[in-house]
């Protein structure tokens, strides 16, 4: 189970990965594994307005359905069209080619990039999928 | 792995999608030793079991096998089940996990003259289900696979192990099921397992219940809980043919099955393929287009491996015309009337 250092993570096993005001997102190599085989991703359009922590699209697998949910404040800049071809793009390359979308992050009034709370660190993340078995 | 009828099973060895293009194109292997095995013997067993289920086992030659249900008082399915007539007078009901302790107390219930014997725990179940199973198993037993007839079965040995080997199976390939000794079936699977080493030398493949549920989905094969059930009779689920209202003497059920086949089914079991690709799933209601009043419900749903679309089996209260659409989580998604079975292997190849 991989959980690269560099990323932050949320309780709904997203990654994100931050570049200036720019989030890109996807779900962890955990998430990936507990769904199996993903057949099927519904992305946000672009230009998109996202809410930390509310659904914006949907990751079906053959089991099952989950709720994407974005991490941050923002607006959609660019989704992975290639899922649609090749969603195991999701559960070959989770922090990848499997990426899902992009977010230009809202700016807080002080002009400062706005996180919301509660993101996770690589090693909490790991902590969190540990705890949950 | 999850809990399965109080057994600790794989729901995927790795890929389900891979598992299941294995058996439609290749074999896998699969462990099913969850199934329940019950015996039936004597000299009244077979009239006993003509009593018991709605199919007319004493009609069956030995050696060979039926697929029949086990019907209440009012009709309705208290399980589906595989019957071997191993001998004259030894007949092997195979019973879906979570059902086994029903079926066993119903069938001592109703077979007084014959002797009724839970085997479930002496009896582990491997099967070798695709295209190539029977050159396969040839290479592990001293029995002629290809003699073994569908829907029968023989004695012999497997990888030297005493086993009743069936041509059986629940996911539309030609296959077979092995029923061994617990204490064996080890054997029997890496045997199978080694007969065919592949490309990559990693032996045969093994598939779980994901691969299991979307093979036996795409074959238009019941699933107990999901398209049967108590409030069913086989005639809902179109099986009526495993209803021998045919067979001498009365049987369990008999009167309120002769009633329903007379007045026809309540419900139409359905296959529908989604033309989105946002999948229907167990539940979900399917809806009348383009009123939008609830036709009837979703019993079985996944994508295709096969296909690579979204199918679905599902109840409904109306005819089977549609046009239909179904609730997906509050998005009405079309959905086109298809014939069962989605995928019929003599027509593939």
């Amino acid at each position: 189970m991989s959980v690269p250092a560099e990323l932050r993570y949320t309780e709904e096993h997203e990654w994100l990965a931050i570049d200036g005001d720019t989030a890109s997102v996807g779900i962890t190599d955990y998430a990936a594994q507990s769904l199996g085989d993903v057949v099927y991703v519904s992305l946000p359009a672009v230009g998109a307005a996202v809410s930390a922590g509310e659904p914006c699209g949907e990751v079906e697998s053959t089991k099952s359905v989950s709720d994407l949910y974005s991490p941050v404040d923002g607006e959609v800049t660019e989704v992975n069209e290639e899922l649609d071809d090749d969603p195991g793009l999701v559960n070959a390359e989770p922090y990848g080619a499997g990426w899902m979308f992009r977010v230009r992050v809202t700016v807080a009034p002080d002009g400062e990039t706005a996180l919301p709370p509660g993101l996770l660190s690589a090693t909490e993340y790991e902590e969190l999928t540990k705890s949950a078995g | 792995m999850t809990e399965f009828a109080g057994w600790l099973m794989p729901l995927r060895y790795g890929s389900e999608t891979a598992e299941h293009n294995a058996v439609r194109s290749a074999a896998a292997l699969f462990d099913l030793s969850h199934m329940g095995e019950i015996a039936v013997t004597g000299p009244g067993a077979a009239a006993a079991l003509d009593y018991a289920v709605c199919g007319w086992p004493s009609a069956l030659a030995p050696g060979r096998a039926r697929y029949t249900m086990l019907c209440a008082p009012d009709g309705g399915v208290v399980d589906d089940l595989v019957i071997y007539r191993q001998a004259a007078d030894r007949f092997l009901v195979v019973a879906n996990a979570a059902n086994t302790a029903v079926v066993l107390a119903e069938l001592r219930e109703r077979c007084p003259g014959a002797a009724v014997q839970d085997e479930t725990a002496q009896t582990a179940l491997i099967a070798i289900q695709g295209p190539n199973a029977s050159r396969i198993l040839a290479q592990v037993t001293e029995l002629s696979p290809d003699g073994v007839r569908y829907y029968a079965g023989a004695y012999g040995k497997v990888a030297g192990c005493p086993a009743w080997v069936a041509r059986t199976g629940y996911t539309g390939e030609d296959g077979f099921e092995i029923y061994c000794a617990p204490q064996d079936a080890e054997r029997v699977w890496t045997a199978l397992s080694d007969a065919a080493p592949g490309a990559d030398g990693a032996g045969l493949p093994a598939a779980g219940l994901a691969a299991r549920d979307t093979l036996r989905l795409e074959a238009g094969m019941p699933l107990y809980g999901n398209e049967l059930g108590p409030d069913v009779t086989p005639y809902e689920a179109g099986l009526g043919r495993v209803v021998r209202l045919d067979k001498p003497g009365d049987f369990v059920g008999r009167a309120a099955l002769a009633a329903r086949a007379a007045e026809g089914p309540r419900r139409t079991l359905i296959g529908l393929v989604a033309r989105s690709r946002r999948v229907p799933r167990h539940g979900y209601a399917v809806l009348s287009l383009p009123a939008g009043t609830t036709a009837g419900v979703v019993t079985s749903g996944a994508p295709s491996p096969t296909l690579g679309v979204p199918i679905a089996m599902a109840y409904v209260e109306t005819g089977p015309e549609g046009p239909f659409g179904i609730d997906v989580r509050g998005k009405t998604e079309p959905a086109d009337v298809t014939e069962l079975p989605f995928y019929d292997r003599s027509k593939q190849r």
